[in-house]
């Protein structure tokens, strides 16, 4: 049974703005869900109207199987985090943690074994009544995270909690965010519009664009199977190598001789599918999927990391610009086909107008219908 | 991009410095912004200056472009002194992080600005021409005559970069000009500037405090810290041969793992024991500190049967999988392992699961020992939490109080 369910959501402001379109997501107990998209794609919404910040103009919000959409926001057993703000200097530890529980009225001594606990969960017992100048920055964003999370309600709701920290702190906190919810096991949903993030975070992403869903699905269906080209395009970084051209089922054993030599020709190939664009083409490995065999016009997709040298490829590339990454490199090349961009390890540098031929791996070619946009 | 009519400059000027600076120094109120500044860029290439923020990098191309006026030293283009010498006199041309555009005035008129300033006396078709020629390189010729402010943060940063190239500047000084800009737009322009600024054959310094910017960016890096340069060079040498353990937390996401190391029976041991490379020779320090690369690192003899987060104890020399992040091409471990937390980077997602059990080998040819003294003895010392502590600090702690 779902633990929080978001039934045909919608939020249309007095102006006429539709900011939410109709939202369905069943989130199971202990899931970190994170809802990916640009500005304005209606996440932030979302979250707020699980919270009560804001109330749903249509649909319906289920929590532990209570109707909760018309609730106050103290009502619902929600948490909501925004930032995680600098600490008090002037307050230890011990009083940091427990400030939002002494905010909310609770009891001295349900505060003390509250601060306690999560103290304890998160090592930071023996820093309890030190001040905040006293810590490494590490402990200090332990002790802001363990602030935020210490009312321990039934879901956390994070807006871009982030936001504000420089990359090296994100980075630290993402993990510390992951670990403690490992630990606790929170239904935890996580709004953000950078999606490695995203990635890095989620058990299941949501992709959201223009008040809609356009994906859910783990970080690896998400990245590896798009479901349209704007999750393409927006999931990874880079985006997805995107294609436009014509989807060929394949016809027959001479349909490849007009090239003349043809490096990818190999017994029992020639009959495959294959893709064309501008002066290109791209043998597709398996069977197109059976919605594709009448489409024609179509995007092929790949990943960069799926684009590889191979003397035997049938692309040419000629490397336009080399982007370091320390641990990789993106080559950008131009090709029959477009412009690509190749993932290679980085340690060996590449000139620019060398010339080298590429393979696009058949097993991670996606397809999209290039009228709908839909993954094929 | 393409451009259309380039000024090609010969090749023996391209090598040469187009901007020197010597001994340059700056003090800013009770700050020291500036401490002997030496610094060449040639005529076409693309310097990034990268720090962190109050390193100097903004006070830098201010005294470059005129804006400031050394309290010593001096600045050289093509070969002469211009240390004294107004911005305007300097030809050089400026982009800031916040676009500042003129938000009334159309894009046209926002870019036809520096063509009508006084003394520039350019004819009426010309000035069309640039325009035409900058809005076609920079995609903005359906925005022409659509005010400033109507226009979303990358258009406007295309604007503002279109301002400073239709004056066609002798030099490029760009500050953070992608920071305040999305993620997929960054990412887009970044290749786009480096583009445009080859096809222009014009020196560009291009200041930031984003490592992948100036990795990707950078025919050469200078790497600034507290009005100092700690390092110049090609973005390679700097990743792989980083002088000192703070250039090396400079580049690199995850950052690079630093350990404490002793040296015990021809090995590089951690504090713990765990030897991590070979001991080549046995003079020198007995302590350094080792770097090493996440990628650098494999993630071998994997236990299967791992215990689940927290519960498990890792044996002599392995390491526990604490965070398993998952970021398309590559994967983020983050392991309790000789005492420290280390960050390894594989290729691509495997079945790793947090509590799962490694023993990981490090690279030894590309791992890096850093001598603490020679850090400290050039006023950059080490911080202390990354001596004392791992740099990522987790929850709950191998065999914590959870």
């Amino acid at each position: 049974m779902s633990f929080l369910v978001l039934n045909a959501l919608e939020k249309t402001y007095p102006d006429g703005t539709r900011a939410v379109r109709g939202i369905d997501l069943a989130i199971q107990p202990g899931e970190l869900i994170v809802l990916l998209g640009p500005s304005g794609c209606g996440k932030t919404t979302t979250l707020r109207m699980i919270a009560g910040l804001e109330l749903a103009t249509g649909g319906s919000i289920r929590l532990g199987g209570d109707d909760v959409t018309l609730l106050r926001p103290s009502r619902r057993d929600v948490g909501m985090v925004f930032q995680f703000y600098a600490l008090y200097p002037h307050l230890t530890v011990r009083q940091n943690i427990g400030f939002p529980l002494r905010a909310a009225g609770l009891a001295p001594a349900e505060i003390a074994a509250r601060v306690e606990a999560v103290a304890a969960r998160m090592d930071l017992a023996r820093l309890l009544a030190r001040y905040p100048r006293q810590l490494s920055g590490g402990d200090q964003q332990k002790v802001s995270l363990a602030r935020a999370i210490v009312r321990r309600p039934a879901v956390y709701l994070m807006d871009e909690p982030l936001g504000t920290l420089d990359a090296d702190q994100r980075l630290a906190m993402r993990e510390l965010i992951r670990a403690e919810q490992l630990a606790s096991r929170v239904t935890t949903i996580y709004v953000t519009h950078d999606q490695e993030e995203a990635m890095s975070l989620a058990d299941r992403i949501v992709v959201m664009e223009g008040g809609r869903i356009r994906q859910v699905g783990t970080p690896a269906e998400v990245y590896d199977h798009p479901a349209d080209l704007f999750v393409a395009r927006f999931v990874g970084s880079p985006g997805m190598n995107l294609i436009p051209g014509e989807l060929h089922p394949g016809v027959g054993p001479g349909a490849s001789a007009s090239s003349g030599r043809d490096p990818d020709r190999e017994p029992g190939r020639d009959a495959g599918p294959f893709f064309t664009a501008r002066q290109g083409r791209v043998p597709l490995g398996g069977p197109i999927p059976p919605g594709a065999r009448a489409v024609g016009r179509a995007t092929l997709g790949i990943r960069c990391e799926h684009v590889h040298e191979d003397p035997r490829g049938s692309i040419l590339g000629t490397v336009v610009t080399e982007e370091y990454l320390g641990n990789a490199s993106n080559l950008h090349l131009e090709t029959a086909v477009g412009r690509l961009i190749m993932r290679t390890d980085g340690a060996s540098r590449r000139e620019r107008g060398a010339t080298l031929r590429l393979r696009l791996d058949p097993g991670q070619v996606s397809l999209f219908d290039a009228t709908t946009e839909q993954r094929l | 991009m393409s451009v259309a009519s380039t000024e090609r400059v010969a090749a023996t000027e391209r090598a040469a410095p187009f901007l020197s600076l010597a001994g340059v120094s700056k003090r800013l109120g009770a700050t020291q912004a500036l401490r002997g500044i030496d610094l060449e860029a040639r005529a076409d290439e693309l310097l990034v200056v990268l720090g962190p923020t109050g390193a100097g990098k903004t006070t830098l191309l201010r005294t470059i472009a005129g804006l400031e006026v050394p309290d010593t030293g001096t600045v050289r283009m093509a070969g002469r002194d211009v240390t004294g010498l107004d911005p305007a006199a300097r030809d050089v041309a400026l982009v800031f992080q916040n676009f500042s555009l003129y938000p009334r005035w159309s894009v046209r008129r926002n870019l036809e600005f520096p063509l009508r300033a006084p003394g520039r006396n350019l004819p009426e078709a010309e000035i069309r021409r640039r325009i035409d020629w900058a809005a076609e390189i920079l995609k903005i010729t359906r925005f022409l005559d659509r005010d400033a402010s109507r226009l979303s943060g990358g258009e406007m940063q295309r604007v503002a970069i279109g301002r400073a190239i239709v004056r066609r500047p002798r030099l490029f000084l760009m500050d953070e000009p992608l920071t305040n800009l999305d993620a997929k737009l960054r990412e887009a322009l970044r290749v786009e500037l480096v583009e445009l600024r080859r096809a222009l054959a014009t020196p560009m310094v291009f200041v930031t405090h984003d490592q992948a910017e100036a990795l990707s960016m950078a025919d050469r890096i200078v790497v600034l810290s507290e009005g100092r340069i700690l390092q110049t060079g090609t973005p390679r040498e700097i990743y792989e041969r980083p002088v000192s353990p703070v250039v090396a937390l400079q580049l690199g996401q995850p950052a690079i793992n630093l350990v404490p190391v002793r040296r015990q029976g021809g090995a590089w041991c951690a504090l713990d024991g765990t030897p991590l490379v070979p001991a080549a020779d046995a003079s020198g320090p007995a302590e350094r500190l080792l770097g090493v690369r996440p990628e650098d690192i494999r993630p071998e003899a994997r236990e299967t049967d791992g215990p689940p987060l927290g519960g498990g104890q890792a044996g002599p020399g392995e390491a526990l999988v604490r965070v398993v992040e998952y970021i398309g091409p590559t994967t983020t471990l983050l392991c309790d392992w000789a005492g420290a937390h280390v960050h390894i980077v594989i290729p691509r997602r495997g079945s790793l699961r947090p509590g799962d059990r490694l023993r990981p080998r490090i690279d030894a040819a590309r791992a890096i020992l850093f001598d603490l003294d020679p850090a400290q003895a050039r006023g950059v010392p080490v911080p202390a939490r990354l001596l004392t502590e791992p740099p990522s600090p987790l929850l709950p702690s191998p065999g914590g109080t959870a």
